[in-house]
């Protein structure tokens, strides 16, 4: 089976994201409304082949813990999408 | 004479300077390539900076996968000196060689000059020439400098007496944001340092700057695995 899965990386809540930070001084210097909170991540889309929904989820985990997301400064979210 | 491994990952670009440095304070030093599994009975090893792998994904993710990584592992497991300097700190974070990561600068700018640092621990294999406490002014040239490490890691780094390198606190000299104004550590072996700063770039007196030669002199005057300093240097 082929599987889509997108992989959601953000830095984790409470470290400070400069990036975050100066998008939402843009967003307020064009005239949105203060108070607006903007943090930046990193979309990854991967295709890949597994037996199962399942497997799929726990190859993609593996591939967050060990590459895709930084343990210590980032947390991750996972959508599997059966192709 | 010291056998000094100077790694060059794809996007390396002061492997140069590095090896200069090491050489000029009669290191036998040589290059080896990321691919390369051997590193030829290195007694030190030093990983330049530069942008290994074009920073993609995060400064030091892809590099940390290279053949060399596993044999720089190996050498640093049995007491082997290691410099990470700049990428080369941000390559030994993500191997979990050191603890904590380096992260995009508070101020989003890429930094590129001289700042002041103080010496905060002499006793590692690259800092043993330094009085405890010395300011140094050194390079730095970083777009991800920031370290961060959760409040654990922080106050481990600080009870063991694991930061090597402090921005001075009387000029706002801290160019990043990096959490306690860290711009060095050690690993707990006491062997395996990371540094954001150049000293590569102040090691001579044509660079008009040698505030950081005492790295490579203290190097040279590593007698290796056995006199490591595993105790923090607490002194005054």
């Amino acid at each position: 089976m082929s599987y889509r899965v997108h992989v959601r990386v953000m830095p984790r809540s409470g470290l400070l994201d400069p990036q975050g930070q100066a998008v939402e001084h843009a967003l307020t210097s064009l005239g949105f409304t203060e108070g607006t909170q903007v943090r930046i991540g990193r979309a990854i889309e991967l295709e890949l082949q597994a037996p199962t929904a399942e497997a799929a989820t726990a190859q993609a985990r593996d591939m967050c813990e060990r590459l895709l997301a930084n343990p210590v400064t980032e947390d991750y979210v996972l959508e599997v999408e059966g192709r | 004479m010291q056998r000094v491994a100077v790694v060059r990952f794809p996007g390396s670009n002061c492997d140069e300077d590095t090896l200069r440095a090491a050489a000029r304070v009669g290191a036998d030093a040589y290059y080896v390539w990321h691919r390369d599994a051997d590193l030829r009975g290195a007694d030190v090893v030093l990983i330049p900076g530069g942008f290994s792998y074009g920073d993609y994904l995060r400064s030091g993710a892809i590099a940390r996968f290279s053949p060399v990584m596993n044999a720089v592992r190996e050498h640093a497991e049995q007491g082997g000196a290691v410099l990470g300097i700049c990428n080369g700190f941000q390559i030994l974070c993500e191997a979990h060689l050191l603890p904590g990561a380096l992260l995009r600068n508070a101020r989003l700018t890429f930094v590129s000059k001289p700042v002041l640092v103080s010496v905060e621990r002499t006793g590692t294999p690259f800092t043993s020439a330094y009085q405890r406490g010395a300011l140094l002014r050194l390079p730095v040239a970083h777009g991800d400098g920031r370290y961060v490490a959760d409040p654990e890691t922080l106050a481990e780094l600080e009870a063991e007496g694991r930061v090597v390198l402090r921005y001075a606190r009387d000029e706002d000299a801290n160019p990043n944001g990096s959490m306690h104004d860290i711009a060095g550590i050690v690993n707990a072996a006491g062997n395996v340092v990371g540094i954001m700063p150049h000293p590569e770039r102040a090691a001579e007196p044509l660079l008009g700057n040698e505030d950081g030669a005492g790295f490579f002199t203290s190097m040279a005057a590593w007698a290796g695995p056995a006199a490591a300093t595993h105790s923090p240097d607490t002194g005054p």
